[in-house]
């Protein structure tokens, strides 16, 4: 895939992580439907194999899971013209994704502590509870749909439906389910 | 920017002899061993290691603080980072825990990225890709289904949860909406509803 991207396009692409951050109650992975959305969908900028890698990969490796951010922006600087370009992608999405947020965050650390017993303030940690919750859940459907662009495919849902009644269910460490994926898909089982 | 004087007051008063990071180094090192060792979800281990062993924090400490990373936007284990570094050293706490959750995790998985590069063409690893990428997504929406069970006593009551949690999915996972219009219409709504229902 080879992609000309203007000055105006990285800065779209700035911005629309800008807000996704300041939307990401709940964890970067929340947003990652709305990434699929705009990144695979609207612009083309990267392919559905490399969104499900970035998602993939950053999953695989140790880390907290929003280092999948950088991935999509590692991705779509090689689309547009190769590692330099892909290093300046994972600076505009990994900045974009946490600037909002952490200054948010810093800044109502101190205030949340001494006022979390105001009624709105818990009316918001409490209301969001089961949007924050549903959110989650289509967030796996989405990814996993990602892979399932026929009935043929039906191998890739069911993996994908029961690691997720074994990690509810069990406590299974979760490498022995990446390694499991992995084989299979090596041997092309799923 | 300046902290509140009675942000550090409660730690002091607890006695001197209290564990706490010793440097900004200590804090960066520390942040940097706890993300390496997380494999898909850090925040096991920053309980493990910052209450259980280095004793930083008490067990009602940590829960109070991962309240408010939850409640806030972004990634939820990299707002505890920051807000445990800003306990301790500020500003610049803060920067050093959020630099040792992000920067050797960011570089490990470039690396691993790049090695796919190498080999994204080979079916094998195409297809343990896909593979990895089912069960991650299995991975996330386990995690959700683990929290219902905290919608059991929630204010709103369960099938008003429900009845939310299933609208917030169908316009996201079968309608594909724009996130924005989900969390600002469903959220709103949800708030208001459960702040009608709390005691003043």
């Amino acid at each position: 895939m080879n992609l000309s991207l203007q000055w105006s396009d990285w800065l779209a692409l700035f911005g629309h992580f800008m807000v996704l951050s300041l939307l990401s109650v709940g964890g970067a992975i929340t947003t990652a439907p709305d990434m699929h959305r705009y990144l695979v969908d609207r612009q083309h900028w990267l392919t559905d194999p490399q969104f499900n890698a970035s998602v993939a990969i950053a999953q695989a490796a140790p880390g907290p899971n929003v280092l999948f951010v950088a991935l999509m922006g590692w991705h779509v600087g090689l689309n547009a013209g190769g590692p330099l370009m892909g290093l300046f992608g994972v600076l505009v999405t990994m900045l974009g994704i946490m600037l909002p947020s952490t200054t948010l965050t810093y800044l109502a650390a101190s205030w949340g502590h001494r006022n979390r017993n105001l009624r709105w303030v818990r009316a918001f940690k409490q209301g969001m509870a089961p949007v924050v919750i549903a959110l989650l859940i289509a967030t796996g459907w989405v990814l996993a749909s990602a892979s399932v662009t026929s009935l043929k495919d039906w191998p890739v849902g069911l993996l994908a439906g029961l690691a997720a009644v074994v990690v509810w269910r069990t406590r299974l460490h979760m490498l022995w389910l990446l390694g499991a994926g992995a084989l299979l898909g090596w041997f092309g089982w799923v | 920017m300046p902290l509140p004087p009675d942000h550090f007051a409660s730690a002091a008063e607890k006695g001197s002899s209290r564990p706490q990071p010793q440097s900004l180094t200590d804090l960066f090192v520390s942040f940097t061993l706890l993300a390496l060792q997380g494999f898909g979800g850090v925040l096991a281990v920053v309980q493990r290691e910052l209450v259980e062993k280095k004793r930083w924090l008490t067990r009602e400490e940590f829960v109070e603080e991962w309240a408010v990373a939850q409640i806030m936007p972004g990634p939820n284990v990299v707002n505890l980072s920051l807000m445990i570094g800003h306990r301790y050293f500020g500003l610049r706490g803060a920067m050093a825990a959020l630099a040792g959750m992000l920067t050797v995790p960011l570089m490990v998985v470039l690396m691993l990225a790049l090695v796919y590069a190498q080999f994204a063409h080979h079916p094998g690893v195409a297809g343990a890709l896909r593979g990895m990428g089912a069960v991650a997504a299995g991975l996330i929406a386990a995690t959700g289904l683990k929290l219902m069970g905290a919608l059991k006593h929630h204010p709103l009551g369960l099938p008003m949860c429900i009845a939310l949690a299933v609208m917030c999915f169908s316009g996201i996972a079968l309608m594909r909406l724009p996130l924005v219009y989900v969390l600002l219409g469903l959220g709103v709504t949800a708030c208001t509803l459960t702040y009608r229902k709390l005691d003043r």
